[in-house]
C-alpha cells in the first residue's frame, strides 16, 4: 500500500526499516478504522428520534469501565510491540556500524554536499584526501562507513532509498553507514532547515558494480596526479 | 464559602468607556478580546498560508495579491506561520479566549482571582504581537529559521542574513511567555480557589480540568525555552557562545531546551481543545460523559507524561542513539490516556440521543480528524520509523491533524456553543453546519495529500520540489493541497458574515438554548458584572442528562436536591 | 436508581486547596516557573561540565572571595526579610520599616559587590564573549543580578506600604509573599555559588 509511494529501498537495512513502518500502519490501521467506524456508527445510530431518550450511563462501574480500559491495555501492548521492533531495526541503523575499508568524510555545508575520499595513502585526515561535490561514488555491495560533518549551521543526510536519514550538526563529527544492494543514482536531500538554499542541497550517490566504481577510484581519486586537483 | 464581594464591582457601571471595555477588569470582555486578538493574528498566519501553498503548487507564477516569492522569504514567511498559528492563535483563542471567557463562570466565581493580572496578561500578548507584526518590518525581513530556530542558523545572523528580525522574534516569544504565565496563574488560582460552595473537583467541568492541566503544564515547560531564549540573545548581541561551536557551544542544548518545552506545548493546545469537545458532546448527545473519573486521571497522566517525551523529536539528533528507545517507550506510553481519553468520547455516543447542530457537527469532525492525527503520532514515536518520517512532510501533516482539529474544529464548536451566552444572540445554525461541511471537506482534503508527499520523502520547508527527481512526481498532490486550501479560506466566508450578523442582527437567545447543566447557563444571556448576583450552590457534577424517572432530560449543577425530588414524584 | 445518582455534598465541607490564599497559591505557581528557568540554565552548565572536563582555567578568575562574601550579605537579607515578616505579625511598623530598609539595603551592597566583581574581570580582559564559562558566568549572574532588582523593587514598594495607612493584615501577607521571591533570588544563588567560584 505505502510501497506506491514510497521510494523503492536498496539498502540492507532499510527492509527493517519498511518492516516497522509497515507493522505500524497495519496496527493503527485496524485501530483507526475502528474508531471511526464506531464513532459514525453511533453517530448515525443514536441521531434523535422522538420520543426514544439517551440511555443514561456515566461509565463509572467496572464492567462498563472496561469497555475502555482493555482496549486501551491491548493499544499499550501493541506499543510496546512496536517498540521492540522499532529497537532492532534503529539499532541495525544507528549502533550497529560494521567494519569497512571505505570510510567518506561528508560535509555539509550551505547549501550542497562534499565528500572526501581517502587518497592514494587509504588514510583520511591526509594530504592526499580527495574532495569531490555533489556526487558519492560507491560499490555496490559494500559497507560504506561516513562520518558526517557541518562546515556552518544543522543540516539532514537524507538518503530515501537507503531509509538512511542523520542530522549533520557542525562541532560534531556523527558517524554513519550504509550498504546499497543494487546500482544505480540516488537522490541525497537535506532534511533540515539550514537558511535560503535548503531546497535545492541536493547531492547524490552513485552506486556502481564494482569494476565501474574501481575505474571511477583510478581516475578520479587514486591517481597521484588528481590529489591536487581536488574539486573545491 | 465564596470570595468577600470586592467593592469595586459594583462601580463598573459608572466606569467610563476605556476602563469598561478597553482596559477591562473583566474576564468575559478579556476572554472576548484575547478571541478578537487571535482572530486578526489568524488572519496574518492563514495569509501567510496561502502564500506557502501558492509557492508550492506553482513555483513558478507569483502569487496574487503578494509578488513574486523567493526561498529566503519563503523560509520567513514559514517561520512566521508557525509561530503565529502556535503562540498567537491557538493558546490566545483556547486559553486566553475560551479558558478566560469560562473559567470562572464554570466554577462559580465573579471572576477570575486577580482581574488586574489578568487584564496584565492579556495586554502583553497584544504588545508580544505588535513586537511580532513589528518584526516582518525589519530590514532583513522576520524570523527564517522556522518556529523552531533551530542554532546555529538561527543564533549566528550570517546564515540567514536576519539581523533585527529574529531579535524581535525572541523578545515576542518572550512577551507571549510572560503573558500566558500571568494567565496560567489565574487560571489555576482561580480554578482552585474560587469554586463555588458544593463545587468540589471531581464536580468541575472536564474543560476546566483541561484548562487547569494545560496552565500547570505551561507553567512547569515554558521555564528551560525562557533560559534558551536568553542563551540565544546572549549570543547574538553580546558574543556567548552557549550555542557556537566554534568556541565551545553545543547545538544540541538549544534543542533539548527547545524540545522540554515544545512537546508540552501541544498538549497545552489540545487538551482545551478537547475539552471544548467534551462540554458540547453530553449535551447534544443528552447522555453524561462516559468515565468522567478516567478522563481526569488520563488527563492528568497524559501532562505528566508530556514532560518526558520531548527527545522522541530528536532521534535522528545526533544525541546518543542509546537514547532513542527509552523515549520510544515513553512516547508509546502517552497515547494510551489519549486512547482512553478518545475511546470515552465515542463510547459517550453509544446509545445517545443526537442532535446533529453546528457544534454538535464540530466537535465531532474534530475527534474524527484528532484520531487520524493521533495515530499517525505513532509513525513518529517509533524509533525506527521515524528515521523515515522524521522532517518530511509526514510530520507536517500529523501535526495538522491534531493542531488544526483542536483549534478550529474545537473552536469554532465552542463558539457556536457559547455564542449565545457572549452576545445574547443566537449565531444561524444552517450556515453553520455549511460551514462545517465545507471545512471538513477542504481541511482534509489540503493534510491527506501532505501525508502522501511525506510518504514520498519529501523533506519539510523546501520552497519547491524541482530540485530532486525523486519528488518531482509528488508535485501534483501540492496542486490538490493548494486548491482545497483555497476552498477551506471560502469555505470561512458564511462563518465570517453569520458572525457579525448574529451579533447585532442575530435572533435574541434565551438564557439556556441547549438545555445544558453547567453553571453559565444558569445566568442570563448577556452575561451582568458581577456573575452571580446570588453565589451558585453545586449540587452534583456537570453531565446528569437523562437521568431516568425525571420530567426534563436534563439536570442543572445548581438544583437543589429538594426540587429534584419533587420534579421524581411529580410524574 | 434514585434522581441523580450523584449524593448531596454536606453543606459544611472542607477543601483544603481553597484554604490556600490566592495571593500565596499565585506566588508558589510564579516561584515555581522561574525554578525551572534556572534549572535550564544551570543544567546547561553542568553538562557543559561534563563534555568539557571542567572549566578550572577560567573559573580560577572568578574571586571566591567576593562570592562567599556576597553569599553571606544574603543569607543576611534574607534573616532581615523574615524578621521584617515576624515585626509585620507583630504590628509592630516601626520594625517593619527598619528591617524592610535593611534588606533592601543588603540586596543593593550584594549588586555593588557584583558590579565591582564585573568591572573588575573586564579589566582582566573576561567579557560574556569570552568563552563557555564566562558565557554562563555572565549569563546566570545577570540574570540572578535582574531578579535581585526586582525584589529591592518590590521591598521598596512594601516599604512604601508600611508608611501608609494600610491594614496589618495586608501588609502581613504582602510582606510574606514579597519574602517568599526574595527567599527564592537567595536560594538561587546558593546554587550559583558553588558551581560558578567553588569548580
Amino acid at each position: 500500500m505505502l510501497s506506491g509511494w514510497m521510494p523503492p529501498n536498496v539498502s540492507t537495512f532499510g527492509g527493517q526499516i519498511d518492516s516497522v513502518v509497515y507493522l505500524i500502519l497495519y496496527i493503527v490501521g485496524f485501530f483507526f478504522l475502528l474508531a471511526e467506524g464506531l464513532l459514525i456508527y453511533f453517530s448515525i445510530s443514536s441521531r434523535r428520534r422522538a420520543p426514544r431518550q439517551a440511555h443514561y450511563n456515566r461509565g463509572e462501574r467496572p464492567r462498563e469501565a472496561v469497555w475502555i480500559l482493555v482496549p486501551a491495555l491491548v493499544v499499550l501492548g501493541l506499543d510496546l510491540g512496536i517498540d521492540s521492533a522499532g529497537h532492532h531495526a534503529w539499532e541495525l541503523e544507528k549502533s550497529i556500524r560494521p567494519p569497512s575499508t571505505i570510510e567518506i568524510k561528508v560535509t555539509a555545508k550551505q547549501f550542497n554536499w562534499e565528500f572526501t575520499y581517502a587518497g592514494p595513502d587509504g588514510k583520511l585526515g591526509t594530504p592526499d584526501d580527495v574532495t569531490v561535490e555533489n556526487d558519492l561514488h560507491v560499490p555496490v555491495g559494500q559497507v560504506i562507513r561516513l562520518s558526517l560533518n557541518s562546515e556552518d549551521v544543522i543540516h539532514s543526510m537524507w538518503v530515501p532509498n537507503f531509509r538512511l536519514k542523520q542530522d549533520v550538526v557542525p562541532g560534531r563529527a556523527i558517524p554513519a553507514w550504509f550498504e546499497a544492494t543494487k546500482p544505480g543514482t540516488y537522490e541525497i536531500a537535506c532534511s533540515e532547515l539550514c537558511g535560503f538554499g535548503h531546497y535545492s542541497m541536493r547531492g547524490s550517490i552513485i552506486v556502481q558494480t564494482a569494476d565501474q566504481h574501481a575505474k571511477w577510484m583510478n581516475d578520479n581519486v587514486l591517481h597521484a596526479a588528481n590529489t591536487s586537483a581536488s574539486a573545491k | 464559602m465564596n470570595i468577600a464581594i470586592k467593592p469595586h464591582e459594583h462601580e463598573q457601571h459608572q466606569l467610563g468607556f476605556v476602563r469598561r471595555y478597553i482596559f477591562s477588569t473583566d474576564h468575559k470582555v478579556i476572554g472576548k478580546q484575547y478571541m478578537a486578538l487571535s482572530a486578526l493574528m489568524a488572519i496574518i498566519g492563514g495569509f501567510s498560508a496561502y502564500i506557502i501553498r501558492w509557492q508550492l503548487a506553482w513555483p513558478e507564477s507569483s502569487v496574487p495579491g503578494w509578488g513574486p516569492i523567493g526561498p529566503d522569504q519563503y523560509n520567513a514567511i514559514v517561520t512566521m506561520h508557525g509561530t503565529v498559528m502556535v503562540f498567537f492563535v491557538a493558546m490566545p483563542f483556547l486559553l486566553g479566549g475560551f479558558g478566560n471567557f469560562l473559567i470562572p463562570l464554570m466554577v462559580g466565581a465573579d471572576d477570575m482571582a486577580f482581574p488586574r493580572l489578568n487584564a496584565m496578561s492579556f495586554w502583553t500578548q497584544c504588545v508580544a504581537s505588535l513586537v511580532l507584526i513589528a518584526s516582518m518590518f525589519a530590514p532583513e525581513g522576520p524570523a527564517a529559521a522556522g518556529w523552531t530556530a533551530y542554532v546555529p542558523l538561527s543564533d549566528n545572523p550570517i546564515y540567514t542574513g536576519v539581523y533585527l528580525g529574529q531579535d524581535l522574534w525572541i523578545l515576542a516569544s518572550a512577551l507571549e511567555f510572560a503573558s500566558f504565565l500571568m494567565g496560567g496563574v489565574n487560571f489555576v488560582t482561580t480554578a482552585l480557589n474560587l469554586r463555588a460552595s458544593g463545587m468540589t473537583l471531581m464536580r468541575l467541568p472536564l474543560f476546566v480540568w483541561m484548562e487547569i492541566t494545560a496552565a500547570v503544564v505551561f507553567l512547569l515547560s515554558v521555564g528551560p525555552l525562557i533560559a534558551a531564549a536568553i542563551m540565544l540573545l546572549l549570543d547574538r548581541r553580546l558574543g556567548t557562545s552557549f550555542f557556537r561551536p566554534d568556541k565551545g557551544g553545543d547545538p544540541l542544548l538549544w534543542e533539548h531546551l527547545f524540545w522540554f518545552f515544545g512537546h508540552p506545548e501541544v498538549y497545552v493546545v489540545a487538551l482545551p481543545g478537547v475539552g471544548i469537545m467534551l462540554e458540547v458532546m453530553p449535551v447534544f448527545a443528552r447522555k453524561p460523559i462516559f468515565g468522567y473519573k478516567m478522563i481526569v486521571y488520563s488527563t492528568i497522566a497524559a501532562g505528566l507524561l508530556s514532560f518526558i517525551v520531548w527527545a522522541h523529536h530528536m532521534f535522528v539528533s545526533g544525541m546518543d542513539p542509546r537514547l532513542a528507545t527509552p523515549f520510544s517507550i515513553t512516547t508509546i506510553m502517552i497515547s494510551v490516556p489519549f486512547a482512553i481519553i478518545v475511546f470515552a468520547m465515542i463510547a459517550t455516543l453509544w446509545r445517545s440521543s443526537i442532535r446533529f447542530s453546528a457544534a454538535m457537527l464540530f466537535a465531532l469532525g474534530g475527534l474524527a480528524s484528532f484520531i487520524l492525527g493521533g495515530v499517525t503520532g505513532i509513525f513518529l514515536g517509533s524509533q525506527a520509523s521515524d528515521i523515515y518520517m522524521h522532517g518530511t512532510y509526514f510530520v507536517v501533516a500529523h501535526f495538522h491533524y491534531t493542531m488544526f482539529p483542536v483549534t478550529f474544529f474545537g473552536g469554532f464548536a465552542g463558539l457556536y456553543f457559547w455564542f449565545p451566552k457572549m452576545f445574547g444572540r443566537a449565531m444561524n445554525e444552517l450556515w453553520g453546519k455549511v460551514h462545517f461541511w465545507l471545512s471538513s471537506l477542504f481541511f482534509n482534503g489540503i493534510f491527506i495529500p501532505l501525508f502522501l508527499v511525506g510518504i514520498g520523502g519529501s523533506p519539510r520547508r523546501i520552497y519547491e520540489l524541482s530540485s530532486y527527481d525523486m519528488l518531482k512526481p509528488l508535485q501534483p498532490l501540492h496542486v490538490i493541497a493548494t486548491v482545497c486550501a483555497l476552498g477551506l479560506f471560502a469555505a470561512q466566508i458564511p462563518f465570517i458574515v453569520n458572525l457579525f450578523y448574529s451579533m447585532v442582527r442575530g435572533k435574541v437567545a434565551e438564557k439556556n438554548p441547549w438545555h445544558a447543566n453547567t453553571l453559565e447557563w444558569t445566568l442570563d444571556s448577556p452575561l451582568h458584572h458581577p456573575n452571580f448576583p446570588v453565589p451558585p450552590r453545586v449540587y452534583r457534577d456537570p453531565y446528569e442528562y437523562s437521568v431516568p424517572n425525571l420530567s426534563e432530560d436534563w439536570l442543572p449543577q445548581d438544583q437543589p436536591p429538594s426540587l429534584v425530588e419533587a420534579a421524581t414524584a411529580a410524574r | 436508581m434514585a434522581a441523580g445518582a450523584q449524593s448531596v455534598s454536606a453543606i459544611a465541607e472542607t477543601d483544603h486547596l481553597r484554604e490556600i490564599p490566592a495571593g500565596k497559591m499565585a506566588v508558589w505557581i510564579f516561584l515555581a516557573s522561574e525554578i525551572l528557568v534556572f534549572g535550564g540554565l544551570i543544567t546547561g552548565f553542568v553538562l557543559y561540565q561534563f563534555a568539557h572536563g571542567g572549566f578550572a582555567a577560567d573559573a580560577a578568575h572568578v574571586k571566591w572571595r567576593f562570592g562567599a562574601f556576597n553569599t553571606l550579605v544574603l543569607v543576611t537579607s534574607s534573616m532581615t526579610m523574615i524578621m521584617a515578616l515576624a515585626s509585620a505579625r507583630a504590628d509592630d511598623r516601626r520594625r517593619v520599616r527598619t528591617y524592610l530598609f535593611l534588606t533592601i539595603l543588603l540586596g543593593c551592597l550584594f549588586l555593588g559587590v557584583k558590579g565591582f566583581e564585573y568591572r573588575g574581570e573586564f579589566r582582566e580582559g573576561f567579557y560574556p564573549s569570552s568563552g563557555m564559562f564566562w558565557s554562563f558566568y555572565f549569563g546566570m549572574t545577570g540574570l540572578h543580578a535582574m531578579h535581585m532588582m526586582g525584589g529591592i523593587v518590590i521591598n521598596l514598594m512594601l516599604l512604601i506600604a508600611a508608611t501608609r495607612n494600610v491594614s496589618s493584615e495586608f501588609l502581613q501577607r504582602r510582606i510574606e509573599y514579597g519574602g517568599l521571591y526574595w527567599h527564592f533570588v537567595d536560594v538561587v544563588w546558593i546554587f550559583l555559588f558553588p558551581l560558578l567560584y567553588l569548580t
